[in-house]
């Protein structure tokens, strides 16, 4: 995990204060796979045994898309950050 | 804000290699263009390999290969297939006169494009998401943005792989995980004396490495590495639903990549200076949606044209975006604006080469998918096992190593099997050269 945090340091982020990614926890609450939790490219997506949810890092979100398509339940509400917010990738 | 005074001929929303092709045709007919781009500056989202490709490029921007801001001229494309702890590897090197591709930063190099279409008139309107088309009897007539809505005769979606916008008017149906590929890639800054020394270049020539197996070994998913001036860009796509299906962790991949002992020492000591992340769509022909409507057009990653045999994906890119560009000028023309009008679009691009590629193959990916563990797996593992076999020197006689090599290929491998892979590498040939 200390690799990924690494990795994440060196992207630059303009985070908002809202997240851009909604799951619907009743859906996460039923989903087996929390598939999302082991593709996510930044690990945005945490599953909180304790309080039975799904937790959103949202501000490390790459905005690949990648949680969207793969959501067992398409359930997972997706969308852009504001023009000023989220990822700048300088060296893409 | 009233309508007409918030109108414009042409509205591009995306302002990558596709989108920012398309403005500048239009702008340069004449005709009031704005184009849209949600990041910071044009190529702020986006992420490649990569390299453009000199000739397409210079159909846009006949002289960028005096201004842009370019990496390395590519000189050398090697094919690395990675086993556990082997690799066997293919080059192909030529110093063409005229260059065929060029490795570039996305963020200076789609940022130089856009401040490019801006001198040839584009209206360049960054930090803005477009969130809906604006419809009006079934025509797309404008876009409304987080702030206010613009009006227009034509709309030109080029806003990537994940076009939300496509699907939200029903062009397109929504992707699968098999569609598509996930992509990770990291950007290793080394100095360009030891870049040019451990791949054997000169300051101003690139390298490409595709690399196949390694920790993707049997799996629908392959590596690459780019040098730049002064860095090289290595990373890898998995196609999402093998991600799924085994349940791996795309940056643990580049992590297991990195290490292979044929790749280490090119990035070894190099400082990491920017991980980043992004779909590539991957399924071809039969995954291209309706690219054209009343009042709209679909061009770019949007469109999901990606040739990934060929790694050509810009190219189509601001091809598709330069043939959407001078459809829509046609159109303004004649005041028209209908789906007749604009399927000129579909026409254009059946009679170029984007079409006919992804038509030539189309039965890659679902052939190749089928039977991965065996093209992506079993035999590039054996192609590294012969040469193990045939580079070895312990006093046993050569023709006993041929024996074995070929009774242990038999004995692995039932004799149904190896007719099904054959049966599969000829169908697919027919595929790709007949059908």
């Amino acid at each position: 995990m200390s690799d990924l945090e690494d990795k994440l340091y060196t992207v630059k982020y303009s985070p908002d204060t809202v997240s851009h990614l909604q799951p619907v926890q009743e859906c996460c609450r039923v989903c087996e796979s929390k598939i999302c939790t082991i593709i996510c490219p930044a690990k945005v997506y945490e599953w909180d045994e304790r309080n039975n949810k799904l937790i959103v890092n949202f501000e490390n979100c790459l905005e690949c898309g990648a949680c969207r398509i793969a959501c067992e339940s398409s359930s997972l509400g997706w969308e852009y950050p504001k023009g000023n917010k989220g990822v700048t990738f300088k060296q893409g | 804000m009233d309508r007409e005074e918030n109108k414009v001929d042409v509205i591009v929303v995306g302002g990558g290699p596709a989108g920012i092709s398309c403005a500048v045709t239009v702008a340069r007919a004449g005709k009031k263009v704005v184009l849209i781009e949600r990041g910071k500056f044009c190529g702020s989202k986006n992420v490649f390999g990569g390299a453009i490709y000199a000739q397409p490029t210079r159909e846009i921007f006949p002289d960028f290969e005096k201004n842009a801001p370019l990496e390395r001229k590519t000189v050398e494309h090697k094919y690395a297939l990675l086993g556990q702890d082997d690799a066997t590897v293919i080059s192909y090197k030529k110093k063409h006169e005229d260059a065929v591709s060029y490795s570039v930063v996305r963020g200076k190099f789609d940022r130089w494009m856009a401040e490019e279409a801006e001198k040839e008139g584009v209206i360049l309107v960054e930090e803005t998401v477009v969130k809906d088309l604006i419809v009006k009897d079934g025509c797309v007539v404008g876009v409304r943005t987080e702030l206010e809505d613009y009006y227009c005769d034509i709309t030109v979606l080029a806003d990537g792989v994940n076009s939300l916008l496509a699907k939200q008017i029903g062009l397109r149906s929504d992707l699968k995980p098999q569609d598509v590929a996930l992509s990770v890639k990291e950007v290793i800054k080394l100095s360009p004396e030891v870049i040019n020394e451990r791949f054997h270049l000169n300051s101003d020539e690139g390298c490409i490495y595709e690399i196949f197996g390694g920790p993707m070994l049997g799996m629908l998913g392959l590596g690459f590495m780019y040098t730049n001036k002064e860095s090289v860009s290595i990373g890898l796509g998995i196609t999402l639903s093998e991600l799924i299906e085994n349940g791996l962790r795309p940056y643990e991949l580049l992590d297991k990549m990195k290490q292979h002992p044929e790749i280490a020492p090119l990035i070894k000591d190099g400082e990491l200076v920017e991980y980043s992340a992004h779909l590539i769509p991957e399924g071809g022909f039969k995954k291209v949606p309706v690219v054209f409507g009343a009042g709209v057009m679909v061009c770019g990653d949007a469109a999901m044209f990606v040739n990934n045999l060929h790694w050509e994906g810009t190219n189509l890119a601001m091809i598709s975006g330069k043939l959407a560009g001078e459809t829509a000028v046609i159109a303004l023309g004649r005041r028209d604006f209908s789906e007749h009008a604009l399927s000129k679009y579909q026409q254009e691009l059946e009679d170029s080469f984007i079409m006919k590629d992804l038509r030539t193959y189309k039965d890659l990916m679902s052939g190749i998918g089928e039977r991965a563990s065996e093209f992506l797996g079993y035999y590039p593992e054996k192609i590294n096992s012969f040469f193990e076999m045939f580079t070895s020197v312990d006093s046993v006689p050569k023709r006993e190593k041929y024996r074995s090599f070929i009774k242990a290929f038999l004995s692995e491998r039932k004799l149904s099997e190896l007719f099904k892979d054959f049966w599969s590498v000829v169908k697919l040939l027919w595929s790709i050269l007949i059908k």
